[in-house]
């Protein structure tokens, strides 16, 4: 089912009206609110009437992370507080958190742009929804119960953690549609088998999967081991929360909910915009959005758009599955690692469970690449040559994707600690 | 004639051997013969116990990765020789073996555990030879 099918079959030109009046009325509204907004514009010279049409938008200065930071907490924000309803923050895992407010009306948008997504992934209102996606200030949670309500469907509001009680409940109720990380799914899925609890003995027919990058082959794990098809859900709490973008039954790329986020590629280097199919950095300008308009934010998510009619029968533009992130780089001995790399490899080979860390460590000038690897129990094999033959595949693997080496250690599985937020994949000790 | 040896896999951590052979006790688990084989990194703790499949459920329980292997078990006089005939014999009809581990029980006759790369052949071609195979229950009972 399409949610709203005249905005997300709307061909080309219908969108870039609607895009072109939302940016030029956001655009007026935040150079006479936000004063940090009007001296960026008029540091390059820029006013309001300059912006008249959405190809103007890359004439607009960058927002950063950072500003946000700078005008902690709320600096940013281009309503009084009486106009804001809610506020939610970032982990704020690298100094403060990042903080966003909502409006009234941005509640209403970020409840439409869920229910499309949900849509999307092929949920109706017949759906019993468990959402594990931690409810606070953590959008995932939240942001997914008022798309699931706004559709019709039935949440079971049981935020993360607590897996024996999700699994009771998934059982009990019935549940057929699981929201979580990728990475606790894999987790329950384990959780399930050690409680003899059978994939066929529950109704789950579509995970909603999100928060964290996860790959291909992580989907194909996840697929058959819950039996359910997998959806990939983006978001970030700077531009709403989850329901950015959201793949749909098709799984062929995100569509971006464009009437409302603006995407652009730009190259990270020279910031200049790349043209459509080019792999670049992400760059979101919220267009509806009262509480906290973000202008060209850059998300330092990799990845590159697609403008062609979906089979879905969708023209929201899409966006590939993020192929890493622009500042999450590793430099290794000079070379450019992305953790991402690693686990590709890591699943390309059935043997190895997804669960892995990278340990990243400066021994005197050199900096030497650690990886722990769990081993799976049924590859679990009582010869000692089979297992060194597994850790060696998996070395010449990597040198040769990377063109580095890494030492690789086979480690018992479940010793690389689970989390049911974002899984930590890379620890870096280097101090530098 | 097939006896079920406990594998263990095991990180080369301060303290892991010692939770395994902890869980066994406790529980009132006997372990007749052990051999840790040990690489720099992991180590394959392999036994024999009392009762296999009990001593895997605990240590599954435990979050170790463990299972049972098939192994047989040759005994043989304790006197200079026997065992090269043993292994004469085995390597004659081109049998593979994986590892062994070997404990004296007295003067008189020692065991040798095998981990043959065909466990069904290795059977055939010892009885053929008269060698005497020790049964599985009377090794847990050890």
């Amino acid at each position: 089912m399409i949610w709203n099918e005249k905005i997300e079959c709307a061909n080309r030109d219908e969108m870039r009206t609607i895009q072109t009046e939302r940016l030029i009325e956001t655009v007026k509204r935040i150079y006479h609110n936000v004063p940090s907004y009007r001296q960026k514009m008029q540091e390059v010279g820029l006013v309001p009437d300059d912006i008249r049409s959405i190809d103007d938008l890359s004439k607009l200065p960058f927002t950063l992370k950072t500003d946000l930071r700078d005008n902690y907490p709320f600096g940013m924000f281009t309503v009084p507080m009486s106009e804001i309803v809610r506020i939610h923050a970032s982990s704020g895992t690298t100094g403060k958190p990042t903080v966003v407010g909502y409006t009234r009306k941005d509640l209403n948008s970020w409840s439409e742009v869920v229910t499309r997504s949900l849509c999307m992934a092929g949920v109706h209102r017949e759906d019993i929804v468990q959402v594990a996606y931690g409810y606070g200030l953590f959008t995932g949670g939240l942001g997914l119960h008022y798309g699931c309500e706004n559709l019709g469907a039935s949440v079971i509001p049981i935020s993360g953690g607590n897996t024996e009680k999700q699994l009771q409940l998934m059982e009990d109720f019935g549940t057929t549609v699981i929201a979580c990380t990728p990475s606790y799914s894999l987790f329950l899925a384990e959780e399930m088998e050690a409680a003899g609890i059978k994939k066929e003995n529950l109704k789950l027919r579509i995970g909603i999967f999100g928060a964290e990058p996860w790959t291909e082959n992580m989907r194909k794990e996840i697929e058959a081991k819950l039996g359910i098809k997998a959806i990939d859900i983006y978001g970030l709490s700077e531009i709403i929360g989850p329901g950015v973008s959201c793949e749909c039954e098709q799984q062929a790329g995100m569509h971006i909910n464009e009437d409302h986020f603006v995407p652009e590629i730009i190259d990270p280097e020279t910031l200049q915009p790349l043209p459509a199919g080019e792999i670049g950095e992400l760059v979101f300008t919220t267009i509806t959005k009262e509480g906290i308009p973000l202008i060209r934010y850059r998300t330092r998510d990799l990845t590159r758009l697609n403008y062609e009619k979906c089979a879905c029968g969708r023209t929201l533009v899409r966006m590939e599955k993020c192929k890493g992130r622009s500042d999450d780089m590793l430099i290794i001995r000079g070379v450019n690692v992305f953790p991402s790399q690693i686990e590709t490899v890591l699943l390309e080979m059935s043997e190895t469970a997804p669960h892995y860390l990278l340990i990243v460590e400066r021994e005197g000038n050199l900096d030497t690449l650690k990886l722990m690897v769990e081993v799976q129990e049924q590859f679990f094999s009582d010869e000692i040559r089979q297992l060194e033959a597994l850790r060696k595949k998996i070395t010449h693997k990597l040198q040769s994707t990377l063109g580095i080496s890494v030492d690789v250690k086979l480690v018992e599985p479940k010793t690389i600690e689970r989390t049911a937020g974002k899984a930590k994949r890379v620890i870096d000790n280097r101090k530098l | 004639m097939i006896i079920k040896q406990l594998t263990v896999f095991l990180e080369n951590k301060t303290g892991r051997l010692n939770e395994v052979s902890q869980l066994l006790g406790i529980s009132g688990i006997n372990i007749s013969a052990m051999t840790l084989a040990d690489t720099s990194e992991f180590g394959i703790l392999r036994m024999i116990v009392s009762e296999p499949e009990k001593a895997l459920s605990i240590l599954k329980d435990a979050e170790f990765s463990a299972r049972l292997t098939d192994v047989i078990c040759l005994n043989s006089p304790n006197e200079p020789g026997a065992l090269a005939r043993a292994l004469e014999i085995l390597s004659g009809e081109s049998v593979f073996i994986e590892y062994l581990y070997a404990y004296s029980m007295d003067n008189k006759s020692a065991n040798i555990v095998l981990k043959p790369d065909n466990i069904q052949k290795c059977i055939e071609v010892l009885q053929k030879h008269k060698m005497e195979l020790v049964s599985a229950s009377e090794m847990y009972k050890i």
